[in-house]
């Protein structure tokens, strides 16, 4: 059973056996506008809370996205490197970033959950 | 997501801080669904629900709607006034035919660009000024100072400003009741009482700017976007649509430490006023000129799909520091990225391979004739 967080940055994080797949909100994609550029991450690639693990480049803008936790990175998703818009049309799904493998996944209880994360949004 | 949160957080900022000017229009844009930003002390839609990409592209293939009524229009009057407009800009005024517009300058004593502007003849002794937001005050004064002495007075007029942008553009606002069939490319005239329409644009499509009264413009407005070809624009596709067509952002593209030579728009300064003008700059520009500018404007192709932004420097190929990007981003027309800015003057022949320094990464550019897409002016 996977269990999805998401953070202030507005950042998903979807954890499934010490694995987490990473993407931004609808309401982060929302606020960026179409993407028309994904900088990826190399599988392998170390990387620390707080790190730019990927930068988003809308059409007006480029935005960094943060590793949420410590760990190594096992897949970035290569299909957004001939369809960045994948990120606009889902979010959630699709359109998810990387993949990391965590080194302490309890750097993640402070997260919020759906709910909360909703609220901030308002 | 740093950025994601600011922009946020701006957002609330604009709405609530009463030194971000609001539009006239602005409930029109709220009730849009538009998504606002701060540019130059004013609240302007960013963009609305179809998405910057869908908007750029509308604009092209039929008719936008943009609200540039941040933009401000001065009206030069009396019988110095070209006189004033002679002496402030690199233009002959007397020389305009009634209903002629020109780009044209405040230029500095260094010949720096203080502000692009447009100046329009409406009669024998009367000028139609449209300058950027954002040197508005600063224009106004420079204007008011150096009219004393001289008989011609410079009004700022309470207008609300509209520019529909695209191919459609004439048909729609024919349908709107605006004839605008003698007008060409760079004309402006008085269609109405307290109205000033000119046949120009800052998208490279054929289209017209309409300073109107703010009743005035409610009722045009409704009118316009009853017809299917028209949507409201806002301003992150005007950005894409003006890069892609070459048109210099006044603070980015051009600035007071760049000439007309730099910039590459000695075009718009008479051949005779560059040879023996004497507006203010004058003297600084024709040295610049003979010495021939060190940097000059240059359209640049980024290689693969990654944007090149305004800041990124440059390089060429054995490493050394080429110039600077100024504006930059996705062309939506083209469908690839696009940029320009300044190179070496010996770097800026078209297809000169660079390199552009991206988060500590070397994006290969290309420099590149502007515009990027062609102009579909109507010149009659």
């Amino acid at each position: 059973m996977a269990t999805t967080y998401y953070t202030e940055d507005h950042e998903w994080i979807r954890v499934e056996g010490g694995v987490a797949t990473v993407g931004i909100t609808d309401y982060a994609q929302e606020q960026l506008g179409d993407l028309v550029f994904v900088e990826l991450p190399e599988a392998g690639r170390k990387v620390a809370k707080g790190d730019v693990a990927v930068v988003v480049e809308s059409v007006k803008a480029a935005s960094d996205v943060y590793a949420p936790a410590d760990g190594e990175i096992v897949e970035a998703n290569t299909a957004l490197s001939s369809d960045p818009a994948l990120v606009n049309s889902s979010p959630a799904g699709d359109g998810w970033l990387w993949k990391m493998k965590l080194s302490d996944d309890s750097q993640l209880t402070g997260l919020m959950n759906e709910a909360g994360y909703k609220a901030m949004i308002g | 997501m740093a950025a994601i949160a600011a922009a946020c957080v701006r957002s609330g900022e604009v709405m609530t801080d009463g030194s971000t000017r609001t539009l006239p229009l602005d409930d029109l844009h709220r009730s849009a669904g538009a998504r606002f930003g701060a540019f130059a002390g004013w609240s302007m839609p960013l963009t609305y629900p179809a998405g910057v990409m869908k908007e750029h592209l509308h604009t092209r293939e039929q008719a936008g709607l943009f609200d540039i009524s941040h933009m401000k229009l001065f009206e030069v009057s009396g019988p110095d006034a070209a006189a004033l407009l002679s002496k402030a800009c690199p233009l002959d005024a007397n020389g305009l035919e009634v209903s002629q517009s020109k780009l044209t300058f405040f230029l500095n004593d260094q010949a720096g660009i203080l502000d692009d502007l447009i100046v329009t003849r409406l009669g024998a002794d009367r000028f139609m000024v449209v300058a950027n937001a954002g040197n508005a005050a600063a224009d106004e004064a420079h204007l008011r100072n150096l009219a004393k002495g001289l008989d011609c007075k410079v009004d700022l007029l309470d207008r609300v400003f509209l520019a529909i942008q695209g191919p459609e553009a004439w048909a729609v606002l024919s349908r709107a009741g605006i004839e605008t069939g003698s007008l060409t490319f760079m004309h402006g005239i008085e269609p109405r009482q307290n109205w000033f329409m000119s046949r120009s644009g800052y998208t490279g499509e054929d289209g017209f700017e309409i300073g109107l009264p703010e009743a005035d413009a409610r009722a045009l407005v409704e009118k316009l976007l009853a017809d299917e070809r028209v949507m409201w624009i806002g301003l992150a596709a005007r950005d894409s649509l003006r890069l892609e067509a070459g048109l210099c952002l006044h603070g980015q593209d051009i600035t007071p430490e760049t000439d007309p030579a730099s910039a590459a728009l000695m075009w718009a300064i008479p051949k005779d006023l560059r040879a023996a003008g004497a507006f203010i700059g004058a003297e600084a520009l024709r040295e610049i000129a003979a010495r021939g500018p060190a940097e000059k404007r240059v359209g640049l192709k980024p290689e693969g799909r990654q944007p090149v932004r305004a800041g990124a420097q440059l390089f060429d190929e054995n490493g050394n520091p080429a110039g600077r990007v100024t504006s930059g981003g996705f062309g939506p027309s083209v469908g690839h990225p696009v940029a320009m800015g300044y190179v070496s003057s010996g770097l800026a022949k078209p297809g000169t391979k660079l390199f552009a320094d991206v988060r500590g990464t070397k994006i290969a550019v290309d420099t590149h004739p502007l515009p990027f897409t062609q102009h579909r002016y109507r010149k009659g």
